[in-house]
């Protein structure tokens, strides 16, 4: 078994290294009937553009991404640079430089790479599932018994912050940022996943369809983990499903297919403000030309904000979002689950945190509210204030680098939950309806703690939930998504996720149940 | 302003200063020689396992203690001196006190066995003896085999911790069953086929006659009553505890097992009481025992006697037993008193209830006489404290408590329940027609 295992991560690393090569590797030639198209698809008109591509680019071979990308950006800046000098702004090209790269970089890919998609994607993929369902199947035995298997994860490197979790995060932080701010090295991943996205919307695959694809198989096979660990855990397993069939079928499938009928591209679970862009305006002019459907959808993401989220929340509490639907609490909840214990349950994380989440949520909202108001007064500025500017700066600091680089790139050493902790504006949200309207409580049993630790350890939004079970209090944290781990981890059956009644469900105490029940009277009577 | 002098960092002596914070000014100093700050005996177990590191056992921050006015004082007390109100440590530093709270805790049993004092023989209750662990069975390299000797909640968790290095376990067991001295019969048998199914080598009914040195003075196997030599690294001693109180010997504080105190926890000598495991009743209270060496009684004592302190006298005055525990992936619970066919009482009758291929079962004890329901065992399913603190207040019937059953239930969500099956086996022995009422959120959230 254990054979098994070393040779499943052995092919899961071969996988790893292809396809960590890839950005770096593969011919790239443009040629000029190519390059003649997509100027009159895309409607360039900047002609020194077009000229220094024919001069540079065009008809030449690159081997490696690096050669090809310096010419496009180079190109499209110096440009860019003269049209605005020479105040010809009908010239300017506002396509990102490093965007410009992606498109002709996709254009053009030649050779072994973009000939062998298939091939490659088991070389890449292929081998990245079966090396690493190789690794973890096994377990089913080698766990033994079923209960909790929490053995050795702090003395194990890659789970206690020692270097394979340090190779992890910088694996992870620059994958991320490739992805968000060098999409040209993606372009060798794209072809891997065109025969699939070609299956699904008809268009040949964007650096993100190769995220949202990775994403997708990143959660199921993390996902069979989940279910071979806890498999004594029947709330853990349901929640497990349920996450993995909203990402692959809502974040992924559908708006795939939507796209294939002609219609908008959308994720009908993403419910703003995560969803930052919702109301940005490109998009509500996109939904507003997309007839009856777009119509739908622009209905469907106010309610879903107003009147379903609040509403679920009030009966089951955030974890139906954070824990049960959501993509990013996906990822956490599967890839991040072997990280979970890093989370900083420290006083001064939590004071951090409430500035921090509520900050993100003031700033998506106040940049919405210009977003909107630009819209209807069509009117580029809010105060003097450019909306746009603050559009970037939301979708770069926090759409990219929060959400992104740091929510997942940081899983080894911080824990699984950065984002949905410190930053999800979303998750502020709810967070203030299931501190003040729920039904939603962890339940603690009376006087059982022995204030082990063990929730409180693997807490991963780092809520000190032993502070709480060991004075006999419910925990009713805005921060809670309702894992069920710290259920999962007690060992004497103290905590339990419900949703009751909402008189007593938050209970101050200070002398515990099983104590003399006059003394209990006594001091819990002068609480408030 | 009084200075409260609290001998011990547990969780009676921390509970009791918490309390003491909470209610008084006073100026309240801890002192301890085990570690510096208060952590959670009972979770030691998962720093060996690999499932925490020791600070997480930590259930406050290092700057709570300063914030709260806590002064602690690492030192051993070697002395007391209760004429004149002073401890002396054993650097020869002394501190005077106006009222000194005893809460030493406990001390692994030895009950003079040869070779019980070699190296690499050792019992599991303070953080030393978690870092001699450590140090004597870090892998199953240098620990090819470990021989646990005293079959209760201890020595299974040591096997356990044991087990998760992949270390060999002999587990010796003087009893017929494990642990049937407190469980009843169909229980402790499960437990046994639980222990056996870790692959831990169980032997029931042994008795541990000598520890064999090898000609460094470190145990190299052990011989047991039944003539078998097991060649071992390491012996565990958990056959039981006895109150950590020697440098109390010449105090003049009265001492039986433990420190000698009345209902309101104090001992002989005025200003002088004692709480937690080192504590022994006059008289026991209840069913309890006069010495009660567990977690959930030690933070009670300390949160009846901080009231005594701040000026309300009280008494000690335990509710509803209650107990839990963890065997290997099994969970225990317990409310109420159910006895082993040992101690069970005269008019003590069970209902036991097993699950025919989990390890999941439950015991209901009952007055044969009036059916009042005294108590109940429950293993891997979990019952609310609450319901069954107020079940038994109320006195009900076991009839009404297996009516009722599904409000107790506190297992996770969408596990399944068992209620229909045991009571239909309940209803099949007895002769009743209980049929279950539904689980109702207002019955469960109703105080008393």
């Amino acid at each position: 078994m254990k054979t098994i295992k070393n040779i499943g991560l052995a092919i899961f690393l071969i996988g790893l290294g292809i396809f960590t090569a890839l950005p770096l590797i593969g011919t790239y030639s443009l040629d000029a009937s190519t390059f003649d198209n997509m100027v009159s698809d895309k409607g360039f008109k900047s002609d020194l553009f077009i000229q220094s591509m024919r001069n540079k680019v065009v008809g030449k071979e690159f081997n490696g991404m690096l050669g090809l990308s310096s010419e496009v950006t180079e190109a499209l800046e110096s440009a860019n640079a003269t049209h605005r000098k020479n105040k010809e702004h009908k010239k300017v090209i506002y396509t990102k430089t490093h965007d410009m790269a992606a498109l002709i970089g996709k254009e053009s890919g030649s050779g072994f790479i973009a000939e062998n998609k298939g091939l490659m994607w088991f070389l890449t993929f292929g081998l990245g599932i079966i090396g690493a369902l190789m690794f973890i199947l096994p377990n089913v035995i080698l766990l033994g018994k079923k209960g909790i298997k929490n053995d050795g994860i702090y003395h194990e490197n890659a789970t206690n912050r020692g270097w394979i979790a340090w190779l992890v995060f910088i694996f992870l932080v620059g994958f991320y940022l490739v992805l968000y701010f060098r999409p040209e090295f993606a372009v060798n991943w794209t072809y891997l996943v065109d025969p699939i996205s070609e299956s699904l919307s008809g268009n040949p695959a964007g650096h993100w369809f190769v995220y949202g694809f990775m994403y997708c198989v990143v959660m199921t096979v993390m996902a069979v983990r989940m279910y071979i660990k806890y498999r004594q855990n029947v709330y853990q397993m349901v929640r497990t499903t349920s996450v993995l069939f909203f990402q692959i079928v809502f974040a992924f499938l559908i708006p795939e297919i939507m796209v294939r009928l002609q219609m908008p591209y959308y994720d009908f679970k993403n419910a703003f403000p995560l969803d930052y862009d919702f109301f940005f305006q490109w998009n509500l002019k996109e939904l507003l030309n997309s007839g009856g459907i777009g119509l739908f959808i622009l209905v469907w993401g106010i309610v879903l904000t107003l009147v379903i989220v609040p509403v679920m929340v009030y009966f089951f509490g955030k974890r139906w979002y954070c824990s049960w639907v959501c993509g990013c609490g996906g990822l956490a909840e599967t890839l991040g689950d072997p990280y979970r214990q890093h989370s900083d349950k420290s006083l001064f994380a939590w004071k951090i945190e409430r500035w921090l989440i509520h900050g993100v949520l003031v700033f998506a909202v106040v940049m919405t509210g210009m977003t909107l108001y630009s819209f209807f007064a069509e009117s580029g500025t809010v105060l003097g204030i450019k909306t746009q500017s603050v559009q970037n700066t939301y979708s770069l600091a926090v759409g990219s680098v929060f959400a992104g680089v740091i929510g997942t790139g940081f899983y080894p050493i911080f824990g699984n939950r950065m984002w949905c902790r410190f930053g999800c504006p979303l998750a502020a949200y709810l967070g203030f309806v299931q501190r003040f309207k729920s039904r939603f409580r962890i339940t603690t049993n009376g006087g059982q703690c022995i204030s082990c630790g063990n929730c409180s350890t693997y807490c991963e939004q780092g809520i000190d939930v032993r502070a709480y079970a060991q004075k006999g209090e419910n925990i009713v944290r805005s921060s809670c998504v309702g894992c069920g781990i710290c259920s999962a981890v007690c060992p004497r059956g103290v905590l339990k996720l419900e949703n009751g009644p909402p008189v007593g469900r938050i209970n101050p105490t200070e002398i515990l149940l099983g104590n003399d029940v006059d003394l209990m009277e006594l001091v819990n009577k002068k609480q408030p | 302003m009084d200075h409260i002098i609290i001998i011990g960092n547990g969780i009676a002596g921390v509970t009791a200063a918490r309390h003491i914070r909470k209610n008084s000014d006073k100026k309240i100093t801890i002192v301890s020689t085990e570690t510096d700050y208060f952590f959670s005996r009972t979770a030691l177990m998962y720093v060996y396992m690999g499932h925490m590191k020791f600070e997480h056992t930590q259930p406050y921050e290092n700057w709570f203690w300063k914030k709260n006015r806590i002064d602690l004082v690492k030192g051993y007390v070697s002395k007391v001196e209760h004429g004149n109100k002073k401890i002396i440590l054993e650097d020869g530093a002394s501190i005077t006190f106006d009222k000194l709270i005893i809460a030493t805790g406990s001390k692994p049993n030895k009950f003079g066995w040869s070779g019980q004092d070699l190296d690499g023989v050792q019992g599991l209750y303070s953080k030393q003896d978690l870092d001699q662990l450590e140090a004597n069975a870090p892998n199953k390299e240098v620990c090819k085999r470990a021989v646990i000797v005293g079959g209760g909640l201890i020595g299974i968790e040591l096997a356990e911790m044991l087990r998760s290095r992949d270390i060999p376990v002999t587990f010796l067991v003087r009893e017929s069953s494990f642990w049937n001295g407190v469980l009843p019969k169909g229980e402790s048998e499960m437990i046994n086929e639980h222990i056996l199914e870790h692959h831990i080598d169980l032997r029931l009914a042994t008795n541990l006659v000598e520890i064999i040195s090898d000609e460094n003075g470190k145990a190299r196997a052990v011989a047991t009553d039944k003539g078998d030599t097991i060649e071992c690294d390491v012996v565990g001693l958990t056959a039981g505890v006895t109150p950590n109180i020697d440098f109390l010997k010449d105090s003049g504080i009265e001492l039986g097992r433990g420190v000698k105190v009345n209902r309101y926890l104090e001992t002989n000598i005025e200003d002088v009481y004692a709480i937690g495991d080192c504590a022994e009743q006059h008289e026991a209270i209840g069913n309890r025992r006069p010495i009660e060496a567990v977690w959930y009684t030690g933070r009670m004592m300390g949160e009846a006697l901080a009231q005594t302190i701040c000026g309300k006298k009280r008494e000690y005055n335990p509710g509803h037993w209650f107990n839990s525990a963890k065997f290997l992936d099994i969970e225990y619970q317990t409310y109420g008193w159910v006895f082993s066919e040992r101690g069970m009482k005269e008019n003590e009758q069970h209902f036991h209830w097993r699950h025919p291929k989990e390890y999941i079962c439950i015991t209901f004890a009952f007055d044969k006489e009036n059916r009042k329901f005294l108590g109940i065992n429950t293993f891997g399913i979990r019952m609310r404290h609450e319901i069954f603190d107020r079940w038994l207040t109320e006195e009900r019937s076991v009839d009404y408590v297996m009516e009722y059953l599904k409000d107790a239930n506190f297992d996770p969500e969408f596990y399944a329940q068992y209620e229909s099956e045991i009571i239909s086996k309940f209803n099949s022995e007895f002769d009743t027609h209980i049929s279950p009422k539904k689980k109702n959120w207002k019955r469960i959230f109703e105080k008393v």
